[in-house]
């Protein structure tokens, strides 16, 4: 067990499901079990987040290996147990899911059909997610990486806009495709190190010409999930069609799960294979920053543009990532959460526009700056962090990766850094259309300003935006030890007769 | 009498049945909920006795008892027990409540009980057909409904063909090996066959084949799903595909386990077309039993890639996959007997539009069933496919296993279908309420499926020790 006496990674992974019982013995009329039914879920998932900080403050950041390490046996014979534990990089990945579901579950106002089931939907959500990041086994990290699907393809397809059904069987298929890669490479793995455990497996050589196949299958299928160029089409559907709460833990949350996969499987297990495919993967991730950005300035609706600005910073986060240095990592992991709550921000002041009846094509919308101004700084706060305004926190992320670039290949850092400009292009373009150009219809003007609710999701979300942009180093001093260990890790392994003394990070 | 011990389970089902018979016909009332509830009590009692009993070979060698035959036994048990309570409602409801349908039940799981601990060709054929025939009987036990006669008839006549084959078969054998006794055979075929015994055992495998429903020895199973009345096709999902598959297992590595080399290429064949089959064929079924029985031909598809790898890894997998899949299935039925609109069947996927606004807990269940068959964790039937991948590759079947996951996704999308109808669509299927039994069916079997993976120990070792108890 660990320092607390009591398995806290798991209590922080299951206690959802005990909100969705909970939900489930809900009583009483249609508009009762509603209230009651949000009720639930919020304190929920407070609870989880009061003891996700707690977490926090107990993690020791000075240890690059898991924490809070909890076993049980589980698959006898097999050698696979129910291990979990956390490390600096997956630390802030479950805070941010269990920092965004409270929001989500607070932006979920325009819910009102079957609004248990969409709860327990979120509840469920958040544990498998939690659990993936908090996985210490590959078999139990498939496991909840697939069933993250489960309550995903319900939200999209029950509680989403018009062409839900399409959007939820397309995102249900290419993500369950990339999975079946990923789960053959997972035996394989499992075969030659006899042992499923990730610590074993990372220590585990694997031959060079299967690390080529065993990195195409994890591409399949963390490719798909981060959304990179060209495996990304699904996903403008998925953001487009879901409800706003579910667009937010997708684009927050789930896009994560990828770029956490290529961290925690492709890059530390397959080094060479890693190596072999930096330069494709640096093609993608600059295709993604520059064409995605096009493409998203293209767009005439609020929701897809975001969404399309999203595939284009997941182009950063790949780059930062096969970069395979400490810069280039790190600024990774930190645009992983910074995007996470920045895209959550945004998402957010769509969705009020929404619950004011407004539609959000951008040839529709204008002028809002005038008749609702905190609407329009918190808008403005979220769009400047998306397109990397120094002081907010899309900078130090961006910065990063792109000083990462600059170490192994001076034409990809001039091209990642291209993103920020087209990202300010259409950043800009979205708040124009928005806040300050003439109102397109005179109702825009009676539009009321920010209620109490609204603020509640958007202050933390802003004060967290500035926190991460102002004093990045309480983020970055948690990331240090596992990814030095990582890129060490990596080099030695590349160079197996300079390096031989310190490969391990047990 | 030492035999009295391995054998009580079928004495029980033999006399018991009997017994029951005579109830049935000698008092002049109806007898059908009475003659049911005491099959379901025999059948436990069996269960019950059958894993008390020890190892045994019985009568000369032509019956043998081991851990293997009774992890099979407990699985045919518990699926004729769920298909028996299901059709407790049903039955009364479509008129064919008669006595004598829970006896032919029994007698067939007599039948599967003899093949499953079958030693010798020759037992293994009389049980092969006293299942048979009791189960074309059943197949037809709606002989008002059109349907179910024809489906009865179309069983009988291709079932007929297929004994036909395996006696065939086994005749071969016993001319090309002189004997029919499996120990005998297995020392026998240690150093190779000839071409006449590899004939016959061909014939033998396309015989058992037909039973477990593989492709491309599938056809009668879409029309005889579809026209049996539901409870019965709840039994043929389950009982004896579970008896089948056994003794598909224990006849291809027990006598002829050194023979790998021959007969693992038909199998992978078989594994592969089943596979694409059962994924392709059920895209454009309307029928949700049609459903089920491409389902039901790709799940063998992917049992049987346990048996092609041909190892104790890969026989664990297909006893574990088929364990999960008995569970699925009788909770899959007993979600379409729930299917059923003021006092009529109804069948159609289309029906189930709106199931989810209207019926929250069916529809959850029938959610969790399909998405374990698509495989996807937590629930139980990815385990299933988790464990037949990895001893298939450990095998090297590399191509199998790719035809393996591309069916996967294909059949994710038709099972996906099933649950998009019941929580996108809007309808309102106003279903009625569902009788107790089924309810009872349908939570044992979802909640096996669903919290399997808090639990697989139990199975998971259990499947380990018969597939040891099998392979020696």
């Amino acid at each position: 067990m660990t320092q607390f006496g009591f398995p806290i990674l798991s209590v922080i992974t299951f206690l959802p499901l005990v909100g969705v019982f909970l939900l489930a013995t809900l009583q009483g009329e249609d508009a009762q079990i509603a209230g009651r039914a949000r009720l639930i879920a919020l304190v929920t998932s407070l609870i989880v987040l009061a003891l996700g900080l707690y977490l926090w403050s107990a993690f020791n950041p000075a240890l690059p290996g898991y924490q809070f390490v909890e076993t049980a046996p589980w698959l006898a014979g097999l050698n696979i147990a129910y291990r979990m534990g956390v490390d600096g990089i997956s630390l802030f990945l479950i805070l941010l899911t269990l920092f965004l579901t409270p929001i989500a579950i607070l932006a979920s106002a325009s819910i009102t059909k079957r609004v248990r089931g969409f709860f327990s939907a979120l509840l469920l959500l958040e544990t498998m997610t939690v659990g993936m990041f908090a996985a210490a086994d590959f078999v139990l990290f498939y496991i909840f990486f697939e069933a993250v699907l489960l309550p995903m393809y319900l939200i999209i397809g029950v509680w989403g806009g018009e062409r839900r059904i399409y959007a939820a069987i397309k995102f249900f298929v290419f993500t369950l495709a990339g999975s079946l890669c990923m789960l053959l490479a997972l035996v394989w793995m499992w075969r030659n190190a006899g042992s499923t455990d990730i610590v074993t497996l990372t220590h585990t050589p694997i031959p060079g010409n299967v690390q080529d196949w065993l990195f195409l299958a994890f591409l399949a299928s963390f490719g798909v999930k981060a959304a990179v160029w060209p495996l990304h089409t699904w996903l403008p559907d998925a953001y487009g069609e879901a409800p706003i709460p579910g667009t937010i833990m997708l684009a927050a949350v789930l896009s994560k799960m990828g770029a956490y996969g290529f961290l925690r499987f492709a890059v530390p297990m397959l080094p060479n294979a890693a190596a072999t495919f930096e330069p494709v993967m640096f093609t993608l991730g600059v295709v993604a920053v520059i064409y995605v950005s096009f493409v998203a300035l293209a767009q005439t609706d609020m929701k897809r543009l975001i969404a399309y600005s999203s595939v284009a910073h997941m182009g950063i986060i790949i780059i930062g990532i096969f970069t395979f240095t400490v810069e280039g990592i790190e600024g990774a992991l930190f645009q992983m959460l910074s995007h996470g709550i920045v895209i959550a921000g945004l998402f957010v002041c769509a969705g009020v526009l929404l619950s004011r009846g407004e539609g959000l094509v951008l040839s529709r919308l204008g002028g809002l700056a005038a008749r609702m101004p905190a609407f329009a700084a918190l808008l403005m706060v979220f769009s400047l962090a998306n397109l990397g305004m120094p002081g907010t926190s899309g900078f130090i992320g961006e910065i990063l990766v792109i000083v990462g670039a600059l170490k192994v290949n001076f034409w990809v850092s001039l091209l990642a850094a291209t993103g920020m400009v087209l990202g300010a292009a259409y950043m800009l373009v979205l708040l124009r259309a928005v806040l300050f150009d003439k109102f397109t219809r005179p109702e825009l003007a009676n539009l009321p300003d920010l209620k109490a609710g609204e603020y509640a999701m958007l202050l933390p979300l802003a004060a967290l935006v500035l926190w991460l942009g102002i004093y990045p180093s309480n983020f970055t001093h948690v990331f240090d030890a596992p990814v030095a260990a990582l890129v060490q890790a990596h080099t030695a392994s590349l160079m197996p007769h300079t390096a031989l003394a310190m490969v391990t990070t047990k | 009498m030492t035999f009295a011990t391995p054998l009580l389970p079928a004495l029980l089902l033999g006399i018991g049945g009997m017994v029951l018979l005579l109830a049935g016909v000698l008092t002049k009332r109806d007898r059908f909920t009475f003659c049911s509830l005491a099959a379901v009590a025999l059948l436990i009692l069996a269960a019950i006795a059958s894993a008390v009993a020890p190892d045994a070979v019985l009568f000369n060698g032509l019956l043998k008892t081991s851990l293997f035959t009774r992890f099979a036994d407990t699985l045919v048990y518990l699926g004729a027990a769920m298909a028996l309570i299901l059709s407790l409602d049903y039955n009364r409801r479509e008129n064919i409540a008669r006595f004598e349908y829970p006896i032919l039940v029994l007698f067939a799981v007599l039948g599967m009980i003899v093949m499953i601990s079958a030693n010798d060709l020759m037992s293994l054929y009389i049980g092969f057909e006293l299942q048979s025939l009791a189960l074309y009987i059943t197949a037809a036990i709606a002989r008002d409904s059109l349907r179910s006669t024809e489906a009865g008839l179309k069983y009988f006549v291709l079932g007929a063909l297929a004994s036909g084959l395996l006696i065939y078969g086994i005749s071969l054998v016993y001319g090309f090996a002189g004997t029919t006794n499996f120990t005998s055979l297995a020392s026998i075929l240690t150093g190779g066959a000839g071409y006449g015994t590899v004939i016959g055992i061909v014939f033998v495998l396309v015989g058992l084949a037909f039973k477990i429903s593989a492709a491309p020895f599938h056809m009668w199973t879409p029309d005889v799903y579809e026209g049996a009345p539901t409870p019965v096709t709840a039994l043929f999902g389950t009982a004896p595909k579970a008896a089948a598959m056994a003794l598909f297992l224990s006849v291809m590595l027990g006598p002829f386990g050194h023979l790998v080399a021959q007969w693992q290429s038909i199998i992978e064949i078989l594994s592969a077309i089943s596979m694409a089959l059962g994924a392709l064929a059920a895209i454009g079924q309307t029928n949700i039993k049609r459903l089920m029985a491409y389902s039901s031909i790709g799940h063998m598809g992917y049992a049987l890639m346990g048996l092609a790898a041909g190892t104790e890894a890969g026989l664990q997998a297909t006893l574990v996959y088929i364990a999960v899949y008995v569970v699925m299935s009788f909770a899959a039925f007993a979600c379409i007997i729930a299917m059923r609109r003021q006092g009529q069947a109804v069948e159609k996927i289309s029906d189930l539009a709106g199931l989810a606004s209207q019926r929250p807990g069916l529809a959850l269940a029938f959610a969790i069933i399909m998405w374990a068959m698509a495989g996807i964790p937590p629930l139980s039937g990815f385990f299933g496919k988790f464990y037949v991948f990895a001893a298939a590759l450990n095998a090297g079947l590399m191509p199998l296993v790719i035809i393996g996951v591309i069916s996967s996704i294909i059949g994710a999308f038709y099972y996906l279908r099933v649950i998009k109808v019941m929580y996108f669509d809007n309808g309102t299927p106003d279903f009625d309420a569902t009788p107790a039994g089924v309810r009872f069916v349908m939570s044992v079997g979802t909640i096996a499926t669903a919290l399997f993976v808090l639990l697989p120990g139990p199975l998971v070792v259990a499947a380990d020790a018969a597939a040891r108890a099998l392979m020696g």
